[in-house]
């Protein structure tokens, strides 16, 4: 079998073409793939669909941790399926919301956990659902709803999307991976809904049979493309909120 | 006679607490809500739910003790109690749709007397952050909203009808100020405990929606 592991994060998002959908992994700067989307930047595909929890990185953003506004400032986004569009605090800023005001980027806005399901569904081909989650908002006009016992539920279509970026803290060669912490959230949901999956990885890619098949948390059939990362450089950690009663 | 400020936003959260009961899975919202980890619950096991797949953290990392690997969906560095557990995020918000959250404490720029509230997008903004609320609000067996009673620019927060589009309708059980205990019934807003040091005059001009005073009206419960 052809090896999964590349040199670099370049040459794993060499071939990606213009207006494919990316699916990002990660929740603030946690267990997101910020090696991979560096290199999309400087790989330059346009005409992309970006599906993520938010378009800003972290409630506090560490300047070491890009977000997709840096694919925005480029000119390679043409839409944003994602749980936030606009910052959740007046002080704050967002890259991303500043090309979506002015119309330069489309966005979708979808609750996080029908998000979360929307990619479940597309990975285990499954088309559509219905989830109580949104009703009676404006997300639901001119929307099709429907009763089950008594209770109004709202249709979502499943969100395929052509490649995936996760970022795992440990792998083997066959593409089995680990993930640490709150790392996890979004990135094995994503994989199971993305034709190509590629994953950064933190730790030494071990060989096959070096890893305890009971700790595998995505299995390497949803895996295609691995690179072993750099540590974060200094200032990648996000920063946290200041306490609400501060 | 100027107005008092009431509660701290501190004190909001340990009255909210008093109403998490023995083995409830909780879930904290954004901004004053994450206070509510602070509270001391005594003989009662809290566990806390964060979006991001955390089950069962605890108080806040110190500083230099962060495994920075690990948060809780407000982005605060957490620990983790004994038996907690990581899971992926559909699952995160299987548990919360599949009603095993017992209560979700959510901030809100406003309530109404019918139990809607919105919390997701600002008057005039374009787009907005829904993250986990919506799924929250009709998923989780209680909806509990800590807010401060006026806008920054003097409005109630606690209206008639909501002015901006709403995360859910109908959904809101208890709602704490800094200005007292409101639980919505069906005659609107009943203001069930009052903060030390307001007075009631205060509360009904500051308030929006129809108002009605439990009798006797007791002054909110900080212990």
């Amino acid at each position: 079998m052809k090896s999964k592991i590349f040199a670099s994060c370049a040459e794993a998002v060499r071939d990606i073409p213009d207006g494919s959908v990316i699916a990002f992994g990660g929740f603030s700067a946690i267990g997101a793939p910020a090696n991979l989307l560096k290199a999309l930047a400087e790989q330059g595909a346009k005409n992309l669909t970006c599906v993520l929890n938010s378009p800003r990185n972290s409630p506090n953003l560490p300047a070491a941790a890009p977000d997709i506004g840096i694919l925005c400032e480029r000119g390679q986004v043409k839409k944003v399926i994602c749980a936030f569009t606009a910052p959740t605090r007046l002080s704050q800023t967002m890259t991303f919301a500043k090309y979506y005001e002015q119309g330069l980027v489309e966005a979708e806005l979808v609750p996080q956990g029908t998000l979360a399901e929307r990619l479940r569904a597309a990975g285990a081909g499954i088309p559509a659902f219905y989830t109580p989650t949104a009703v009676g908002t404006e997300l639901a006009v001119g929307r099709e709803t429907r009763h089950f016992n008594g209770r109004e539920y709202l249709l979502e279509l499943a969100l395929p999307v052509d490649y995936a970026f996760v970022r795992a803290h440990r792998a083997d060669a066959f593409g089995n991976l680990q993930f640490h912490g709150s790392q996890r959230n979004f990135n094995p949901v994503m994989a199971t809904a993305a034709r190509t999956v590629i994953a950064e990885v933190e730790e030494e890619i071990l060989p096959r049979g070096k890893m305890d098949p009971n700790q595998v948390h995505t299995t390497g059939l949803f895996v295609q493309r691995m690179v072993r990362i750099p540590p974060p450089p200094e200032g990648y950690w996000p920063i946290p909120p200041k306490r609400a009663d501060e | 006679m100027s107005d008092a400020k009431g509660l701290s936003r501190q004190q909001m959260c340990d009255r909210l607490a008093m109403e998490f009961q023995d083995g409830w899975v909780v879930n904290l919202g954004l901004g004053i809500p994450t206070l509510c980890s602070n509270c001391a619950f005594g003989d009662r096991e809290i566990i806390f739910h964060s979006e991001n797949g955390v089950i069962g953290y605890g108080p806040l990392a110190k500083p230099g003790d962060e495994d920075l690997h690990l948060t809780n969906a407000g982005g605060q560095y957490v620990t983790l109690q004994p038996g907690a557990a990581i899971v992926h995020h559909a699952d995160s918000f299987a548990m919360i749709r599949g009603g095993r959250i017992d209560v979700t404490v959510l901030g809100a720029y406003e309530v109404a007397e019918n139990g809607d509230f919105a919390n997701w997008k600002m008057a005039g903004q374009k787009g907005g952050g829904i993250g986990g609320a919506m799924d929250l609000a009709v998923g989780a067996k209680n909806v509990f909203l800590a807010m401060e009673q006026l806008t920054r620019d003097g409005k109630p927060r606690l209206v008639e009808r909501c002015a901006i589009p709403v995360t859910a309708r109908g959904v809101v059980k208890l709602v704490i100020t800094n200005l007292g205990l409101f639980q919505i019934t069906k005659d609107g807003f009943l203001l069930r405990e009052i903060a030390p040091g307001v007075a009631l005059d205060q509360i009904k001009a500051q308030t929006g929606g129809k108002l009605t005073v439990a009798n006797p009206l007791p002054t909110v419960r900080l212990t």
